[in-house]
């Protein structure tokens, strides 16, 4: 049984778990390929104008894997934590992707819902894995198999091995020495992550020879922390990450400019960002640089305002001996 | 103390009454015009929904007329929504306005602290006091959307043009300058009977669209460029997928208790769509299935551009024009919207469902039934 994970969306944050899973159980796992020019192509083709740049690649993906695969994996994410929700369209994602593209494979499209509680968690797990088989001890020994490989990317990814494409870097983007160029960069996982939908963003960085912090390289409990202190709870997942790097960057300061990526149209980053802007302008002198991008932004725009940015900040550190006191305080784990 | 708050259709009338039976001193800010889209626009993050916007121009009018205090409701997520009042908190507070805001999220189960949100809005402590006015700001509601669906059937029929606008708008003119419930109710009661007895023209040929989509863009005719006068005019009798009032019922009273009156809906919306996905994307999906099941010549979403839940329905719906064989017209307005534009779509659609309608006619003559 051949098994189809589309490189899209929750990808970047969960593959590794979903791939050993279902590979412990027997089934064959195909990824789609990285995210190139034809994915992206037939994804916007595929999906309502008014969609959002990853979902619209997500689409492309699943278009990739339709005629290798016996099923694709399209789960129902409508809550991770407690509390939280990730985007009205994860929640709708399996409907979009059915009604998008023509002649899709079964869709193993079982509900991730812990909004309330977590206790349905071994329900969902024994779900996903009753498409391959009804033995729950084999599920339940597929499942443990599976979360420690889940741990072992996450804990690369917090020592600053970038999961480019969702490949981990062999070396850290963030050498932490004292006095070295750094950068945050923040936004959503699949955006960032996705070396053709981010433009190339990480690597143009690494090429202009900056160190790159990223959300998850923090520890996520130190960031719960920063936002639990909001007035409202932030309920959206990648919301609250985001928001509790940005309350963390501002207090700690030891960086030297924040550069959030965004797709257009995203309507949790057109409050998260905003109000992650707001504070940064407010709280700190720190320079922050807003790209938003969608299938028809240019190359050389973006470019030209990244490396405007970098110039900017190597004057700032030039004329205010601005270094960067790094400190380990609340990376890695 | 003097509370504003946003405009959404006739949820004003409801608020006025609750308020002022409560004793509490109010701005109803000015019907949403082109000058308070322009101040949300300027003040507002360029990519944010649009009924953000809209609600930031109502404070600010209000504001104007002396307002110190917003009331809004709020949810839990998944949509923006549940982060608006603290967006617009950020945003009025860069502009030097400090507003005392008061949130009413819906209850959830929660009635302690929603009563201690009115406690705190109203003038009295006493539960009794406040769940009457509720009461009286809930019939009241329902009263102003009677004359809505009056005014739905009667616009496509009524002989002499536009006698249903003018009663329709004086109502809105005037309902601001009476106090009290009493003096609203009359002035409901009246309406709708003046409004039912407009003389109709038997011979017009009534068509029949169903409104579907993002709910503050259903219910606030500014928001929808009035569309429902507009269909009207056209000689379409519309039916709406939501209503202020049943958004009421639904979220204060039957929400909390675990109940709905929308379960047919989502059974309806079953096969497409299953689960709640944040706005009101679900019931869009629903109404849609049930207006083409019981005949509606045709089906016209509305949404706010960007707007998440929508965007999920829109990709589903063409499948249900297919399934059912009913035409559909989406419409996705912002601050840029052009009325020129749209009322060519809006009138090219009426015409082919005109068309449509007649050709089924003279199928059913030939074919002898
Ligand atoms: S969070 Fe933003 S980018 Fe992600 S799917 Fe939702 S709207 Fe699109
Ligand atoms: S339902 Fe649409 S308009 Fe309403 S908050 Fe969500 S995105 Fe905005």
């Amino acid at each position: 049984m051949k098994i189809g994970i589309p490189r899209g969306l929750w990808f970047y944050d969960y593959y590794p778990l979903w791939k050993a899973f279902y590979e412990a159980l027997g089934a064959e796992v195909i990824l789609s390929s990285p995210t190139n020019k034809h994915i992206l192509d037939q994804g916007a083709k595929n999906t309502v104008d008014e969609a959002c740049l990853p979902v619209k690649i997500l689409h492309g993906h699943i278009i990739d894997l339709r005629d290798k695969v016996d099923y694709i994996f399209v789960p129902r994410m409508m809550s991770v934590y407690k509390g939280e929700y990730i985007c009205p369209k994860f929640c709708g994602l399996p409907e979009m992707v059915k009604y998008s593209i023509k002649n899709v494979p079964p869709m193993i499209d079982t509900v991730i819902n812990f909004n309330k509680s977590r206790k349905s968690l071994m329900t969902t797990i024994y779900e996903f894995g009753e498409y391959v088989t009804k033995d729950r001890k084999k599920i339940d020994s597929a499942y443990a198999e599976a979360l420690k490989k889940y741990k072992q990317y996450k804990q690369s990814i917090a020592e600053g091995r970038i999961p480019l494409n969702g490949e981990l870097m062999k070396e850290s983007c963030f050498n932490g020495k004292r006095g070295r160029k750094t950068i945050a960069l923040m936004g959503h996982s699949y955006l960032i992550y996705d070396n053709f939908g981010s433009m190339e963003i990480i690597n143009k960085l690494k090429a202009l020879n900056v160190d790159i912090l990223l959300p998850e390289m923090l520890d996520n409990g130190r960031l719960r922390d920063y936002s639990d202190t909001l007035e409202k709870r932030m309920f959206w997942s990648y919301g609250r990450r985001l928001m509790g790097t940005a309350m963390y960057l501002a207090e700690n300061k030891d960086i030297d400019g924040v550069i959030y990526v965004s797709s257009f149209g995203c309507g949790i980053d057109s409050i998260v960002e905003e109000l992650i802007e707001r504070r940064m302008r407010s709280e700190s002198d720190i320079p922050f640089l807003l790209i938003t991008l969608d299938e028809h932004t240019g190359e050389a725009g973006v470019n030209t305002r990244l490396e405007a940015f970098i110039d900017m900040i190597d004057w700032r550190r030039k004329n205010e001996g601005n270094l960067s006191p790094y400190g380990k305080s609340i990376c890695g784990n | 103390m003097k509370v504003t708050f946003p405009h959404m259709g006739n949820q004003y009338v409801a608020t006025k009454v609750l308020l002022e039976e409560l004793g509490v001193d109010i701005v109803i800010p000015p019907q949403c015009s082109n000058d308070t889209l322009d101040i949300g626009t300027k003040h507002s993050p360029e990519s944010i929904c649009l009924p953000l916007k809209v609600n930031i121009g109502n404070y600010i009018e209000s504001i104007r007329q002396g307002a110190d205090t917003i009331v809004i409701t709020g949810s839990c997520g998944p949509c923006r929504f549940g982060y608006y009042s603290i967006l617009q908190k950020e945003i009025l507070k860069s502009m030097g306005h400090q507003l005392d805001f008061i949130l009413l999220d819906p209850p959830q189960g929660d009635y302690d602290k929603f009563f201690k949100s009115v406690t705190k809005l109203a003038n009295t402590k006493n539960p009794y006091s406040i769940i009457k006015a509720l009461a009286k700001a809930t019939k009241a509601l329902y009263g102003v959307d009677e004359i809505d669906d009056a005014a739905f059937y009667k616009r496509p029929r009524e002989r002499v043009m536009g006698s249903t606008d003018q009663l329709y708008d004086s109502f809105h003119k005037e309902v601001r300058k009476v106090k009290g419930y009493r003096a609203v109710m009359d002035l409901v009661k009246e309406t709708k009977r003046k409004i039912n007895s407009i003389e109709e023209d038997p011979e017009r040929d009534v068509v029949k669209i169903g409104l579907i989509g993002e709910i503050y863009t259903i219910i606030e005719p500014f928001v929808n460029l009035d569309i429902e006068k507009k269909l009207g005019a056209l000689g379409v009798e519309i039916n709406k997928s939501l209503k202020i009032s049943r958004w009421l019922t639904e979220h204060l009273y039957l929400q909390p208790l675990k109940l709905s009156s929308e379960k047919e809906i989502w059974q309806a919306a079953k096969p497409y769509l299953g689960s709640m996905i944040g706005g009101h994307a679900r019931e869009t999906v629903g109404y849609a299935v049930k207006y083409a099941k019981e005949g509606y010549d045709g089906l016209i979403q509305v949404y706010p551009f960007t707007c998440m839940p929508e965007i999920v329905a829109q990709s589903i719906l063409p499948s249900v024009e297919k399934d059912y064989n009913i035409p559909y017209l989406c419409l996705i307005v912002d601050e840029m919207t052009g009325e020129a534009g749209l009322n060519t779509r809006i009138e090219a659609f009426v015409d082919l469902l005109r068309r449509r309608k007649e050709l089924k006619h003279n199928e059913k003559l030939l074919s002898g039934y």
